[in-house]
């Protein structure tokens, strides 16, 4: 961690915070009848698979996990360019019926929840779709709220939330970087 | 018309400290030039003012007015391409007094009447045309043009054109019937059956390209037949264009023996390669097509060895909307006459380290020479003036402004050039070109 | 996972495989990849092309090329025109100068374009601020097709690199040929043309492939064989003496096949001369990939179609 990293979850505190996630899920739904795990590429799809561990882990039972990449529904593509690639969706279940819990890593202004409603709405119609995250760093840009949240973090518009996890970056930790001038 | 060049007439004229270079008169050193009426009157060191204006022409070079013996002007028939008046005066603008134009016109220039037209259109713009007449009638390969009417009218050869006489039978006796009257063969040699659709040289480039080629086999199987068939008749015939080394090996060793052949090549086919072919534009589509290096080489190896005689532009003018059709459709060929001083210069002299009189033999006095134009070539005292001033080293970059023929299909647009001509006398007119 | 492309793509245009590097054609496939995925959607639609114009200037009669872009485009919910050469104003004598002109005044964002004239897309494109995709031209390059092979080819055998790859028949005409020489060249295949001499192009092995008469011999090892249409009307131009000959001596059959690798694949750009360059039975056999090549065919152009959007942007 750099000095001008803040760290707000450890290894064990995004531990703890996935088992308190996994229980409130099964909880709502009153078990795993028709639930289903969707990650956003890409560290949500880390997350969609470490719950669906905590979940079986608690019930005995394997949930399903798919992945979305919501590139193509992006709403500042006409705006980027060259074009950002472009990787594989894979949902191998029919959501027909499901109970979706969609699963991100940091909330924001919620445009890519956006984006990933539109997907998956293409894809076919869940029951429900409900929202987990990691962490929910407040300034949202559209009427789009987490059913499940890992930690509030409050930050300021010029701080940045990173989330590091060991599938990808060696470890586990949520960081707040910047913010305060230099 | 564009920016017309118009001739001052010249009544009594004395150009001051001008390197003249004449390989005819064996001349190469600075002196006056006189012109007066008109006509050449003398030249030499120190000349007399006698009354006449005086033109200091320090550090620059007075040469015999360049002769084309390879262009097409187009009337009657094309006049949406050229006339004789645009074409005269891309030519003025080239440096060029005399061309020779090809009857490829609508009708052919395949009986004396056409011949007497071009000639007396070419009188009345105070420019000199050569008019070569066809082979055979319309230029379809079977009947004998009336060559004796036509020489009588002032024609200076024959041919036909882009249509090589394919039937060797056909030819045999066209061939004898041009040299019963000692007309030259102007021959086109590309075999067509080969060529067929090509649309460029074929070699590693068409097939990079996915265009259809014309071998370079099409035109020494040509070529090889026509050695043949002068080897036969004795018949004077003369190579237009020629672009593959093939070619140039099998005139440079017909020479050896002796046939009467010669042979012309053009600024396009001494500068450029197929290479040129990658945008696919069609102002680089020409026939016979831009060649490989090898090929480009062999050209100037010939032209320094004397294989080829004399340097040619095949000026052929296009319109736009012609040129701009799909590249298999377009017709082919590039205009010439204002960019060929100064690509020759470029290459041979510059590039090539020619020596100057080298440049006027192959431009200027051989082409006179094979066309018997004794007047022409060199310097006479008595005669008209056509000569041009030029300097040997500016630099220029070709562009469209330089062109004043009516068609601006050029292959030479962007590319810079050392050695300009600044003033050509036609006929005793002054045309200033700076 | 996939790997993360440093190339990003830059041109305005897809002219043909010749122009791309190998950076350039797996970023295309891998891209292509992705959007396979849409098509086996019951949403076969994704918003990626809202709001931009494609214009589909097929100037050649083409159906499958034509309909495969129409399909490509609706599915990233471009809006689409087609103009074939018969309905357009160039059947009129306009220029095709005139014809770009007018298109771009109607503010397009791409034009899919089918041209009988080598080139003709690569001179356009000098003309025009717009996105040109070369959807074949006369016998130079027919690029999505050429992409749309390897892609098959890359998915079923899971690389290029040291496959060998035979082509058999019409190499002189065939601008699926010419974009699939690029292409696999440049990815590393072995890359054999079979075929009479009057239908192999001239030094074509400069090009850095192996020209084999004989079909037995060129099959020998290959992992891959795509069998070029024959087209009826060249009987005429001395190319070949008959139907029945050149059946009988390149055309493919079971038995023939064997040469090749037990697990090679077959391919055809189509449409399918069944009886003529291939036996009806192998046409249909579980080797053959044709109809397989249809379907990537929709994946590659989508990719090619929002690479492209993307420099349009940038250009503006």
């Amino acid at each position: 961690m750099s000095p001008s990293e803040k760290q707000v979850l450890d290894e064990g505190g995004i531990e703890r915070v996935l088992a308190r996630m996994a229980h409130e899920i099964l909880e709502r739904n009153q078990g795993t009848s028709n639930l289903a795990l969707i990650g956003i590429r890409t560290r949500g799809v880390f997350l969609a698979e470490r719950l669906q561990k905590k979940i079986f882990e608690i019930e005995q039972k394997k949930i399903p996990v798919g992945i979305l990449d919501i590139t193509l529904y992006r709403d500042d593509l006409s705006e980027v360019g060259p074009k950002p690639e472009i990787h594989e969706t894979d949902i191998s279940f029919d959501l027909k019926r499901k109970v979706v819990i969609l699963m991100d890593d940091v909330l924001f202004t919620g445009r890519t929840i956006r984006a990933a409603l539109d997907a998956l709405i293409d894809l076919g119609r869940p029951k429900v779709i409900r929202l987990a995250v990691l962490v929910d760093r407040g300034h949202r840009e559209l009427p789009i709220k987490a059913d499940y949240v890992g930690k509030n973090v409050p930050t300021s518009l010029q701080e940045t939330v990173i989330i590091r996890l060991k599938e990808k970056d060696g470890k586990d930790e949520a960081v707040i970087l910047g913010g305060t001038p230099a | 018309m564009k920016n017309k060049l118009n001739g001052q007439s010249v009544k009594n004229l004395i150009i001051r400290n001008v390197h003249i270079v004449d390989p005819a008169n064996k001349i190469d050193e600075v002196m006056d030039f006189h012109v007066k009426s008109h006509r050449i009157v003398k030249w030499g060191k120190d000349l007399a003012a006698e009354e006449a204006e005086i033109m200091d022409a320090k550090k620059l070079y007075l040469l015999p007015g360049l002769i084309d013996m390879h262009v097409h002007f187009r009337e009657p028939g094309f006049e949406h391409k050229e006339t004789i008046e645009t074409g005269a005066q891309a030519a003025i603008a080239g440096g060029f007094v005399g061309c020779v134009t090809m009857p490829n016109t609508k009708p052919a220039c395949d009986n004396a009447q056409v011949v007497k037209y071009q000639m007396e259109r070419a009188n009345v713009l105070n420019f000199n045309i050569f008019p070569a007449g066809t082979l055979t009638q319309g230029r379809e390969g079977k009947k004998i043009s009336e060559m004796a009417e036509m020489k009588a009218a002032g024609a200076v050869a024959v041919t036909d054109d882009g249509n090589w006489v394919v039937d060797s039978g056909v030819a045999r006796r066209v061939y004898e019937y041009a040299a019963t009257y000692g007309l030259p063969i102007l021959s086109h040699a590309e075999d067509p059956t080969i060529s067929l659709n090509g649309v460029m040289n074929e070699g590693i480039v068409s097939t990079q390209l996915g265009l259809r080629g014309r071998p370079n086999a099409s035109e020494d199987i040509a070529t090889a037949r026509d050695i043949e068939l002068v080897r036969l008749i004795k018949c004077q015939l003369h190579f237009q264009h020629v672009s593959t080394r093939g070619a140039v090996d099998m005139i440079r060793r017909a020479r050896a023996e002796g046939l009467p052949i010669t042979a012309e090549a053009t600024p396009h086919h001494i500068a450029l390669t197929d290479e040129e072919f990658v945008k696919y534009d069609t102002f680089y589509k020409m026939n016979p097509p831009l060649r490989t290096e090898e090929d480009r080489q062999a050209v100037i190896k010939g032209l320094e060895d004397g294989t080829i005689d004399t340097i040619a532009t095949d000026h052929a003018p296009h319109a736009f909307e012609e040129k701009d059709q799909d590249i298999e459709v377009a017709p082919p060929g590039t205009i010439g006459l204002e960019s060929s001083f100064g690509v020759v210069m470029t290459e041979l002299y510059h590039g090539r380290k020619w020596k100057l009189e080298e440049i006027v033999k192959k431009m200027s006095l051989v082409p006179a020479d094979i066309l018997k134009k004794a007047n022409f070539g060199r310097l006479k005292t008595g005669e008209q003036a056509n000569f041009i001033l030029v300097d040997l080293n500016q630099e220029w970059v070709f562009n469209e402004e330089n062109v004043h023929s009516k068609s601006i299909n050029s292959c030479f647009y962007g590319r810079k050039l050392r050695g300009k001509v600044l003033h050509t006398f036609v006929k005793g007119y002054q045309y200033n070109l700076s | 996972m996939m790997e993360n492309h440093k190339t990003k793509w830059t041109k305005k245009d897809l002219l043909g495989l010749r122009d791309l590097s190998s950076d350039e054609i797996e970023l295309i496939l891998d891209t292509a990849k992705s959007f396979s995925e849409v098509s086996q959607r019951d949403v076969k639609k994704v918003p990626v092309l809202r709001g931009k114009t494609v214009v589909n200037l097929f100037l050649e009669p083409s159906t499958r090329t034509r309909v495969s872009f129409e399909l490509a485009e609706k599915r990233l919910s471009a809006d689409t025109i087609s103009m074939a050469g018969g309905s357009s104003s160039m059947t009129k004598g306009e220029s095709l100068w005139d014809t770009i002109a007018n298109i771009e005044a109607l503010k397009v964002d791409l034009i899919v374009m089918r041209h009988g004239s080598s080139g003709a897309p690569h001179r356009i494109s000098n003309y025009t601020k717009v996105g040109i995709v070369n959807a074949g031209d006369g016998i130079n390059e027919h690029p999505t097709q050429g992409l749309l092979d390897i892609f098959t080819l890359r998915e079923i055998k899971g690389k290029i690199k040291g496959l060998k790859v035979v082509f058999v028949g019409d190499i002189l005409h065939s601008r699926v040929a010419r974009s699939n020489i690029w292409g696999l060249t440049k990815l590393g295949a072995e890359v054999v043309i079979c075929g009479p001499k009057t239908l192999v192009p001239w030094g074509i092995e400069e090009l850095g492939v192996k020209v084999i008469h004989d079909v037995k011999k060129a099959l020998d090892g290959a992992d891959a064989v795509t069998l070029l249409r024959i087209q009826m009307e060249r009987q005429n131009e001395t190319l070949f003496p008959s139907i029945r000959e050149y059946a009988s001596t390149f055309g493919l059959n079971t038995e023939l096949f064997k040469y090749a690798k037990p697990d090679a694949i077959l391919m055809h750009p189509g449409p399918v001369n069944r009886g003529v360059e291939i036996e009806s039975a192998l046409a249909d056999s579980a080797q053959s990939y044709i109809l397989k090549q249809v379907t990537n065919g929709i994946a590659v152009r989508m990719a090619v179609l929002y690479l492209l959007s993307g420099v349009l942007k940038n250009e503006k």
